[in-house]
């Protein structure tokens, strides 16, 4: 597959020999998508978010990213060229909102002037008022700090995306907006991004694929259409329950 | 006679053993940041040698400040040296625990996801450690520095023991003579010395805590 912007062949990573926590996964990022890593706790979600911009290291396998084998990027190349949100979000303290969002500009060199600009311009796309990019992040809501979390990963354009469960810890009415925000902003920039989550209705808003992940396992990839007319194994599972409890709240 | 007709007649000896005194605690609580800082970003490197690190500076710290003192004058080299060195060496052993303790402490505590966060945008590990870690870690690193040199103050009266000179001469003086006056021309100033070195590294301390 040319189009492949993330390739993982064969991939394995284990703590030690009983404890593995991805197991042969072999999986393709295609340019442009928004691939779900779907799976409960502990199926390895997030450790495969990790392999991709090394912030964990293949037991066996490979990982490549452009066409170009991760080992063979510099860590640094790399996950500059990807940028990368968390759930916890992990602004910056001791620095204001405009710093937390120019600090990649600002170490690769970038001249003020330009990083004012682009400071501005992603406030904006995200959503926030030019006033509180001078707060700190203490000052903002969880809404808002997770507003800052991307617009800090967009910071100096990367071109592929890894996100961790980033709506996760919002309350309900301030993820259904920054969903929706997220799907426009999705079509506006056309990144490829892989986006990380337990919760299936997330997954079918958002993602172009969504990878199921069982026990380190990868169970299938499917298109949210497939996924909800899985009439058998785990995406059928996942599907039951999703109806079941929409069954329960509407009676 | 009380202890401030005493200041009032020897203004320039309580002076002069007053900076003896400052001298001391100074250069070693100097060298001991300028050792144990390094010393305790490694331990969060390697944590492996942390057990034996801070546990060889603890173990410095259960030996009492008379013996250490002593002890030193018995070594071939260093008995040849100046007494102010002696003296400055052992209470730079006194201070390295609670700096490298302190360093160590505060930048583990430092928010892992905040770390992480940092990591995955392509920090590199200087650019974490200068840009992200030393300053989120720079109140508790302080508050580290702040005990050693308190500590030192006090400690550093010992050092007349060697003849490296500050205010314990008057406390040996006075204790040798029976004469409360003269020990507390040695007390008063390096309780003086405590306080302000306390109040001050505090107010230092108070600005570098982060906002967040």
């Amino acid at each position: 597959m040319s189009d492949a912007v993330i390739e993982l062949r064969n991939v394995f990573y284990a703590l030690d020999s009983r404890r593995v926590l991805v197991r042969d996964l072999t999986l393709d990022v295609r340019r442009g998508e928004t691939l779900v890593l779907l799976g409960r706790s502990g199926s390895g979600k997030t450790t495969t978010l990790k392999l991709v911009n090394r912030l964990l290291e293949p037991t066996a396998g490979e990982v490549r990213v452009e066409g170009r084998a991760a080992r063979d990027w510099g860590p640094i190349r790399l996950r500059r060229h990807i940028g990368y949100v968390i759930q916890e979000v992990g602004l910056f303290p001791h620095f204001t909102v405009e710093r937390n969002i120019g600090l990649v500009p600002a170490v690769e060199g970038w001249t003020p002037a330009r990083i004012d600009a682009r400071v501005r311009e992603l406030l904006e796309l995200v959503g926030l008022d030019l006033a509180w990019g001078s707060r700190y992040p203490r000052e903002l809501s969880g809404g808002q700090r997770q507003r800052v979390g991307v617009a800090r990963a967009l910071a100096a354009d990367p071109p592929i995306l890894l996100m961790d469960e980033p709506f996760g810890a919002l309350d309900p009415l301030t993820r259904a907006d920054l969903q929706r925000e997220f799907r426009a902003l999705q079509q506006r920039l056309g990144k490829t991004i892989v986006f990380v989550t337990h919760d299936l209705r997330e997954a079918l808003l958002l993602g172009t694929r969504i990878a199921l992940l069982e026990a380190g396992r990868l169970e299938g990839v499917y298109t949210p259409a497939e996924f909800l007319n899985a009439r058998q194994g785990l995406a059928a599972d996942y599907v039951a329950a999703l109806r079941t409890a929409e069954k329960t709240t509407s009676s | 006679m009380s202890v401030f007709d005493y200041f009032l007649r020897h203004p320039n000896e309580v002076l002069d053993l007053t900076l003896e005194h400052l001298w001391l605690v100074g250069l070693s609580t100097l060298l001991a940041v300028a050792v144990g800082l390094p010393l305790g970003i490694l331990l969060t490197r390697r944590p492996a040698w942390s057990r034996a690190v801070l546990g060889s500076a603890n173990v410095m710290q259960t030996v009492p400040s008379l013996a250490l003192f002593g002890f030193l004058l018995t070594l071939p080299w260093l008995r040849e040296q100046r007494a102010d060195y002696l003296a400055i060496l052992a209470l730079t052993l006194y201070a390295l625990l609670p700096v490298i303790r302190n360093t160590h402490a505060g930048i583990s505590g430092v928010d892992p996801a905040v770390v992480e966060a940092g990591r995955g945008m392509g920090l590199t590990d200087r650019q974490l450690l200068l840009q992200v870690e030393l300053p989120l870690a720079a109140g508790v690193i302080l508050a580290g520095v702040r005990v050693a040199a308190v500590i030192s103050v006090g400690l550093a009266t010992i050092a007349a023991a060697i003849g490296a000179g500050g205010l314990g001469e008057y406390i040996f003086r006075g204790v040798a003579m029976v004469n409360d006056q003269l020990i507390l021309a040695g007390v008063l100033p390096a309780a003086l010395l405590a306080l302000a070195a306390d109040f001050g590294l505090g107010l230092v301390e108070k600005r570098l805590r982060p906002a967040g």
